[in-house]
Parts: structure tokens; C-alpha cells; sequence
């Protein structure tokens, strides 16, 4: 069986469901959902690098590069905002996010 | 390919602001805190000076290999962002000072993140789209939280920044299916390749069912609202101002701009999207803000049904459709400015004060204060014949002419039921016994000063709404050349 484009777009779409899921279901802590946006991020990278090569152009893998870079200024941002977090309230579970209603 | 001076010239504005900001930036960590009241002045200037630079003088085409476009309609949201980001930083001096969170990197982190919704507005290709969007959401992600011994800010931070990284990466799920069924990330090129036939894919549909989802999320339009009371309600009320004006403006710009651009072969479908988006905006807007107590919460109810109206505008995907959009949102503009800089002024013995009931008795204690907020309120309420009524007008008018009936009856039924909560504000303040102490006399300031123009302002809109509506016309001419 050779591989073609579909197997590494079901891959993508697996791994983008799984880090939606893993947003709403989990309970626990804030910090699993900093690494399911990761993961939610990795996989449009997988479509990205999977379309460019599959097409021939180069597109695909500048705009993954982007993306790479964007998300690791993102994950600095979510930690600092999360250690602040900490500071004020020493808990970062997520059922204890509830000064606000909503 | 030579990057030519062409391109250098038509991004001026955006090189002039980042320049601008860096500057500024080196300037403040030198100096340390005390340079933080020259700081903030000098990047109001800054954004000030940009608006200028945009139509002094004013040139369009694209640049940058066709990842940045400037016309009118682009021109005319970024100075209507820029002017709002700018007052956004000059009403936040007093409020700050006094939570001891007066900082000079606040100013800076406003002035990037108008950087990114100025890229936004401009962008022609996904790629560009994302990084303008990204620089935008990181720097508001990090406002939000910025009085960061409150656990309120903090928490809104927290909020804002989940919710806000889920959009993102849906809307990127999106462009990853539209570059791959389209070929290409550039708005031409993905307009040229549905126009070509590729608009009856189903990986082009899911493509563009994604990014809505995500840039309805950035509206904060119905069902993606969930954030909104929250980090109004959280984060310190400067920031709100600036949240409920800037981005806002920016990512409907951005979102016209994407939807009449390379997605215009596909106006059948994005219709009932937006369609229904903007029916369920204006009627959660109009109901969940009955019973807030919260005046910040009630102004983000109240912002989810505004972007309901102007998201009918957009669904009429005409000329009128979009002129109806572009003049809504600069008098959304001057209302919610002047709200919040009344907002700004609500203190008691000294201390920020944010219930609705805390306006009880203002007619008596402060008559101008209670006028302004009379004149903001009734505006919103779109009360004929003061200027909120005009913006809705338009946007009825183009959505009839574009045969959505069922919708535009809706709207206005909503808006009947939203000017319960409207008026429920002035009953308050001109006919509740006060609870005991008055509101403080406003101080001098800006806020005053932001109140008094956003009142004036809406008093000649009211009288002449065709200097605004021709300016708007002239921006919608830019979608249609």
C-alpha cells in the first residue's frame, strides 16, 4: 500500500479533533490545554507540509515555518499569563478558573 | 524578485508605527518607570501620526508580492482603529495610576497589537492574514491580563487566551484545506481557483467553514461569543474600551475583506452562515443582557448584538451592504468610546464603581455626566433621530434590498427588545432615589474630554449623517472597483 495524501490529511484531522477534544473534556489543568493547542497547531502543520509536497510548491512549508514561530511566541505568552495566574490564586485547575461566572 | 521602493512606500504608515513603537520601547526600558508618562503620550502621537500618514497622501495597490493590499476600504478601517486605539491609551492614564499598575510597556503593547490589526486589515494572502491576526491576538492576550494582582485581569487573561488559541488554530485548520484544495494562499490566486470550479469541493467548504468559525470568534459573534462577558467583565476597564473598539473594527474589517474577496464565489454559501451568525448575535445580545447587573458585562452583550447588525450588513454581500457596515462601525465607535470614558468616571469616594444601580440619582449630582451617558444610551438604542438609529437604518435598508426579510424583521424585533436595558440605564439614573452617597464630580481630564467630543460627535451624525455616510461610500467603492 503506498501512502498517499489522504492517509497524512486523516492523520492531521485525527490529531486536530484529539486537541479539540482534549480542551473541552479535560477538568484537570490548565497546562494540558497549552498542549493540546500545540498539538491542534502541529496538526495543521502535518496538512500544510503534506499539501506542499503533494503539489510541488513551496507555499506549504514557508507558511508552516510561520506557524512554528507563531506558536512558540504563543506558548510563552500562555505560560507567562498562567504563572501570573498562579501568583494571585496558587491553583491553575481548571474548575477553580470561576471568579467570573460563564 | 527586487523589493522596490513601491512596496516601502505603500506600507509606510505600518513601518512608520513599528519604528515608532521599538523606538519608544528602547526608550522606556532605558529610562525605567518614569518615562512612562511620555511614553504614553508619545504613542498616542504616534498612532495619530500613523492615521495621518495613510491619507497624507493617500496611494493604493498591493506590495510585497501581493501579500499586502491598501485601498479605500482598508484605509479607512485602519484610521478608524488607529484614532481608537490611540484614545483607548490616553483614557487609561487615571485608571492605572490609581491600581498601581501605570506601566510604560501598556502603551507599547497597545501600539503592537494595532500594528497587527493594521497587517489584518491589509492583508491579501492567508499567510499574511495569520501573522497580522497572531501579532494582534498576542499582544491583547497579554493586556487583558495586564493588572496582574488582580485576580480578575489575570483570570480574563487566562480566558481570553485559551479561547482565543482554539479560533486560531481553527481558523489555520481552515487555510491549511484552502491552500491545499486552491493551490495557493493568495487571495487572487484562491478567488481565481474557485471562479475555475474548485467552489463545489467539500475540502473548499470545510476550508471555509473554519476560517468563519474562526474570525466569528474574533467578532465575538454568536455561537463563538462565550469570551466576551467574561474578559469585559475581567479585564480593567480601560482595556475593555480598547477591546470593544479596536479589534473588533479590525477583525470585521478583516472579515469583509476575506468573505467579498477570494471567497465571493462562494457568497451562496457563506450567506446562511453569516446569516444565521447574525440573527442568534442580535437576539442573545438583546436577551442575555436583561438581567446584567455589571455595567461592563451589559456593554459586552450589548457588543455581540452590535456585531449582529453589522453582520447583516455583510450577509447582504452588496455595495450598500458593506457602505451600511463601514458607517455602523464608526458610529459604533464613537458610542462605545464614549460609554466606556463615562464608564471611566464612575467612581465613589475615590474608588471605580461598576454597577448599573451606582447610577441611581446621577441626573441630580452630575446632570452632564447622566446627559452624555442619556445621549450615548439612547443612540445605542437606536432611538431616531440620533445617530445609532441612522447606522441601523442602512443596515436594515441593505438587508432588505438584498431580499433577507426574515432576518432584518428579526433584527429590528431584537432591537425593540434591547432598548429595554438601554433605557433601563437612563430610568436609572434620572428617576432612582441614590443609594446613599453621589458618583464623585468627574475630574478634569480625558475621559471628560472623550465624553464630551463621542456626545458631540453623535449629536452632528444625528443632524447630518451624509459626510459620514459619503466617506463610507467612498470605502465600500474599494471592494467594488
Amino acid at each position: 500500500m503506498t501512502i498517499g495524501l489522504g492517509h497524512y490529511l486523516a492523520v492531521a484531522a485525527v490529531l486536530f479533533t484529539m486537541g479539540i477534544l482534549g480542551i473541552f473534556l479535560n477538568r484537570k489543568n490548565v497546562i494540558v490545554i497549552l498542549m493540546c493547542v500545540e498539538l491542534m497547531l502541529l496538526a495543521v502543520n502535518i496538512n500544510l507540509v503534506a499539501f506542499s509536497v503533494f503539489q510541488g510548491n513551496v507555499v506549504g512549508q514557508i507558511f508552516a515555518m510561520l506557524v512554528l514561530t507563531v506558536a512558540a511566541a504563543e506558548a510563552a505568552i500562555g505560560l507567562a499569563i498562567l504563572v501570573v495566574y498562579f501568583r494571585n490564586r496558587g491553583t491553575i485547575a481548571v474548575e477553580d478558573i470561576n471568579a467570573m461566572k460563564g | 524578485m527586487i523589493v522596490g521602493l513601491e512596496n516601502w512606500t505603500l506600507a509606510r504608515p505600518e513601518l512608520f508605527l513599528a519604528a515608532a513603537t521599538a523606538l519608544l520601547l528602547i526608550y522606556g526600558v532605558v529610562r525605567g518607570e518614569i518615562a512612562t508618562p511620555f511614553v504614553s503620550a508619545a504613542t498616542s502621537v504616534a498612532l495619530l501620526v500613523t492615521a495621518a500618514l495613510l491619507f497624507l497622501p493617500y496611494r493604493e495597490g498591493t506590495a510585497f508580492s501581493s501579500l499586502f493590499i491598501v485601498d479605500r476600504l482598508t484605509a479607512t478601517m485602519k484610521a478608524l482603529v488607529l484614532v481608537g486605539s490611540a484614545l483607548a491609551i490616553l483614557m487609561s492614564r487615571a485608571y492605572f495610576e490609581q491600581a498601581r499598575a501605570w506601566r510604560f510597556e501598556y502603551p507599547l503593547v497597545v501600539a503592537l497589537a494595532t500594528l497587527g490589526m493594521m497587517l489584518m486589515i491589509s492583508a491579501n494572502d492567508l499567510m499574511a492574514l495569520y501573522v497580522g491576526l497572531e501579532l494582534q491576538s498576542l499582544a491583547l492576550y497579554v493586556i487583558a491580563a495586564f493588572q496582574r494582582d488582580s485576580v480578575r485581569s489575570t483570570e480574563a487573561g487566562i480566558k481570553y487566551f485559551v479561547l482565543g488559541s482554539v479560533a486560531s488554530c481553527m481558523l489555520l485548520f481552515g487555510s491549511s484545506l484552502i491552500y491545499g484544495f486552491c493551490g495557493g494562499t493568495a487571495f487572487v490566486q484562491i478567488s481565481g481557483a474557485l471562479a475555475d470550479g474548485r467552489a463545489t469541493e467539500i475540502g473548499v467548504i470545510i476550508g471555509l467553514v473554519f476560517v468563519v468559525a474562526g474570525l466569528a470568534f474574533k467578532v465575538s459573534a454568536v455561537p463563538f461569543h462565550m469570551w466576551t462577558p467574561d474578559v469585559y467583565e475581567g479585564a480593567p476597564t480601560p482595556v475593555t474600551a480598547l477591546f470593544a473598539v479596536a479589534p473588533k473594527i479590525a477583525a470585521m474589517s478583516l472579515l469583509v475583506s476575506v468573505l467579498m474577496g477570494p471567497f465571493k464565489p462562494l457568497f451562496a454559501q457563506w450567506q446562511q452562515i453569516i446569516v444565521v451568525a447574525s440573527v442568534f448575535s442580535m437576539a442573545l445580545g438583546a436577551f442575555a443582557a436583561l438581567r446584567q447587573q455589571n455595567i461592563k458585562r451589559l456593554m459586552a452583550y450589548s457588543s455581540i448584538g452590535n456585531v449582529g447588525y453589522v453582520l447583516l450588513g455583510v450577509a447582504s454581500g452588496s455595495e450598500k451592504g458593506i457602505q451600511a457596515v463601514v458607517f455602523y462601525l464608526a458610529i459604533y465607535m464613537v458610542m462605545t468610546l464614549g460609554v466606556f470614558a463615562t464608564i471611566l468616571m464612575m467612581k465613589r469616594r475615590n474608588i471605580m464603581v461598576e454597577q448599573v444601580s451606582d447610577l441611581a440619582g446621577l441626573a441630580r449630582s452630575q446632570p452632564m455626566m447622566a446627559l452624555g451617558m442619556l445621549i450615548f444610551m439612547f443612540s445605542l438604542a437606536g432611538i431616531p433621530p440620533l445617530a445609532g438609529f441612522w447606522g441601523k437604518l442602512y443596515i436594515f435598508m441593505a438587508a432588505v434590498e438584498a431580499k433577507l426579510f426574515v432576518p432584518a424583521v428579526l433584527g429590528v424585533l431584537a432591537s425593540v427588545v434591547a432598548s429595554y436595558y438601554y433605557l433601563r440605564i437612563v430610568k436609572v439614573m434620572y428617576f432612582d432615589e441614590p443609594p446613599g452617597e453621589a458618583i464623585d464630580r468627574p475630574a478634569f481630564g480625558v475621559n471628560r474630554a472623550v465624553a464630551l467630543v463621542a456626545a458631540f460627535l453623535i449629536a452632528v451624525f444625528s443632524l447630518a449623517p451624509q459626510p459620514l455616510s459619503l466617506i463610507a461610500e467612498a470605502a465600500a467603492k474599494g471592494l467594488f472597483p
